[in-house]
């Protein structure tokens, strides 16, 4: 069986980001870009699977402009087979991002898919969601662990009371959360050997979807600022602020 | 055109954030329906009934939708949905799993986290862990938007027998047999829930184990609040995943958010700093938290929290 992964090149989780002057989006200009950290736990869990028998190969996806490659060596550098890009420098949005992965998954025919619960720029969480329904498939969102076995996939879920289990049939679709994993460092030898490794070239064209935003973002703002606090030295000091300031005990 | 609230409900209640999504659709339109998609959901349906500004309830009876598997929720929705203008839900773990998959078989963009309605066709919601507001138009005849139910002050409740919406049954549409459901290992607690809670008490890796989480359930119990935690918390496995507050976990904005030995990393604010007062208690004095904390305490949390919980516990 292969293992198709989504892979998206996003600002590094430890950069402030900025919001451009003039409204527009967030600036991307000289800005550490890395692998968005759930997509790591997706190559992750896939490459494990890969280790353990049940898949056979595992096919990186990313969308975006020539420098997904990178992310892409990221993953082929953790353990992934090759890859596939589809190159691009329009915007593109969940909905695009699931049309196109659809586009690939027919080509390919992976048993599983496995994407992160959630893009840490657009902070969308759709597109595992969307490429399911695309191709009328069973998804596991927010998988905390899974057990791949003949035909099915036990999934549990990460969901607001704990935890939960369910069994979704294969071929399917499996979002990552936190506690999947944890994430292995690609090793000097393994990122060489990454750099030999295929990437397969695609575009919207030639796959032939339709990535028209389906959004228009009519600004991008700063968020309000909190009016900065004041230091407190005592417990009762605390406690008389909270009363009789804050009103909030 | 109407607006099609779709519930989250336990069976005998709909979630509380209903009511937020109903406040939240209001300022999209008028004519709101609810959705109660379950198997033996009379309780929950008559309780979103009662939701002031509710015009109908439906209720679909169906066993497929007992534990709102995706697959066969969407379906339903999907069927109903040329309609309405627009389809609303919670952004909890729910409305996050079936939105998107509504969203992408009707051929349109979805709306994540709306935490403001412009105008029925533009809202703004938060990117970048709430570090930048992005204000978004749809362009889609179908508008599918999950709303963040603490940005939607919820509208009085009708109460029993105020004037409760009608209530019509619709038909179930079967199951997919692509997903079942095996159980639930849920956290069972006596407290508030975390993202209503007046009051929130949240813990992150300085307390150091999951045993000295209990003097934070005391301080908790003490002032009636709910519990939640850091991502470094709940990784390390001091307390169950369900507790994280934060870009990834749970949006929560108390009037009252205490965060214990917790560094305050922007994936954590996003989850929180909408608080109305928020207290940072960390023997750090750089530890950004204090940056938004209203009142802070540089100190050793094991000397603090017991005090405080003394303090709080003597009226
Ligand atoms: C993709 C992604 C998603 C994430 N999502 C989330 C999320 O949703 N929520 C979240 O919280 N994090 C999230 N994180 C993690 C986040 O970046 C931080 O790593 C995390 O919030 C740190 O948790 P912490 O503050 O408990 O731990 P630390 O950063 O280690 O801070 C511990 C603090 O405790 C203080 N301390 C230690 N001992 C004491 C003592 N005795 N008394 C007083 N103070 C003490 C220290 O001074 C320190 O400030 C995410 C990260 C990534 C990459
Ligand atoms: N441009 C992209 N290229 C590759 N994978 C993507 C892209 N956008 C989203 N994904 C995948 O979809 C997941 C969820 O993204 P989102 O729905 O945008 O929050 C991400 O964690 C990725 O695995």
């Amino acid at each position: 069986m292969k293992v198709l992964v989504g892979v998206k090149r996003v600002i590094d989780y430890n950069v402030k980001i900025r919001v451009k002057a003039d409204n527009t989006g967030v600036e991307t200009a000289n800005v550490k870009m890395s692998m968005n950290p759930f997509d790591e736990i997706a190559v992750e869990e896939a490459i494990r699977l890969r280790e353990k028998g049940v898949a056979t190969e595992v096919i990186a996806f990313s969308a975006g402009p020539q420098q997904c490659q990178e992310t892409i060596r990221t993953a082929l550098a953790m353990g992934a087979d090759r890859g596939v890009l589809v190159q691009s420098d329009a915007e593109l949005q969940p909905l695009a991002v699931a049309k196109l992965m659809k586009a690939v998954v027919d080509k390919e025919q992976p048993g599983l898919v496995i994407v992160g619960k959630q893009a840490i720029d657009d902070d969308s969480n759709q597109v595992g969601q969307m490429l399911a329904a695309l191709l009328g498939w069973s998804v596991g969102t927010f998988a905390n662990k899974l057990n791949v076995a003949e035909g099915w996939v036990e999934v549990k879920r990460e969901v607001d009371g704990g935890l939960e289990n369910i069994k979704i049939k294969l071929p399917a679709v499996i979002t990552t959360d936190l506690r999947l994993n944890e994430p292995r460092y690609a090793s000097l030898p393994n990122i060489m050997k990454a750099k030999k490794k295929p990437i397969d070239m695609q575009t919207s064209e030639s796959l032939g979807v339709d990535i028209a935003p389906r959004l228009k973002t009519l600004k991008v703002e700063e968020p309000p600022k909190r009016k900065s606090g004041i230091k407190v030295k005592t417990v009762a000091e605390l406690v008389d602020k909270l009363r009789n300031e804050a009103g909030v005990i | 055109m109407a607006i099609l609230v779709v519930a989250g409900h336990d069976g005998k209640t709909v979630r509380a954030n209903v009511a937020n999504a109903v406040a939240a659709a209001s300022q999209m339109g008028s004519d709101i329906h609810v959705l109660v998609a379950g198997s033996n959901a009379g309780e929950a349906a008559k309780s979103a009934a009662a939701i002031a500004g509710v015009a109908k309830v439906l209720q679909a009876e169906d066993a497929a939708y007992a534990n709102w598997l995706a697959e066969d929720i969407a379906p339903l929705v999907v069927k109903l949905a040329p309609n309405y203008s627009h389809i609303v839900l919670a952004a909890d773990s729910l409305g996050k799993n079936v939105a998107p998959r509504v969203a992408a078989l009707l051929d349109v963009a979805q709306v994540s986290e709306a935490i403001k309605v412009v105008s029925p066709d533009t809202f703004v919601r938060p990117i970048y862990a709430g570090n930048a507001m992005a204000t978004v138009q749809t362009t889609d005849k179908i508008k599918v938007v999950t709303i963040r139910p603490t940005n939607f002050k919820a509208g009085a409740g009708g109460g029993p027998g105020s004037n409760p919406a009608a209530i019509e049954q619709i038909g179930g549409e079967g199951s997919k047999g692509l997903s079942s459901y095996v159980g639930a290992e849920l956290s069972k607690s006596e407290r508030p829930e975390l993202t209503s809670a007046k009051i929130v008490i949240s813990g992150g890796r300085g307390l150091a184990s999951g045993e000295n989480f209990k003097m934070l359930e005391t301080l908790a119990d003490a002032m009636g609040a709910g519990l939640g935690a850091s991502r470094a918390a709940v990784d390390a496995g001091y307390v169950p995943n369900d507790y994280q507050v934060g870009q990834t976990g749970k949006v929560v904005a108390p009037d009252l958010y205490i965060a214990i030995g917790i560094s305050g990393a922007i994936q954590h604010l996003a989850g929180m700093k909408d608080s109305k007062t928020i207290v940072a208690i960390n023997k750090d004095e750089e530890a950004p938290i204090f940056q938004v904390a209203d009142y802070g305490i540089v100190g050793d949390l094991f000397q603090i929290v017991p005090e405080l919980t003394a303090a709080v516990s003597k009226k």
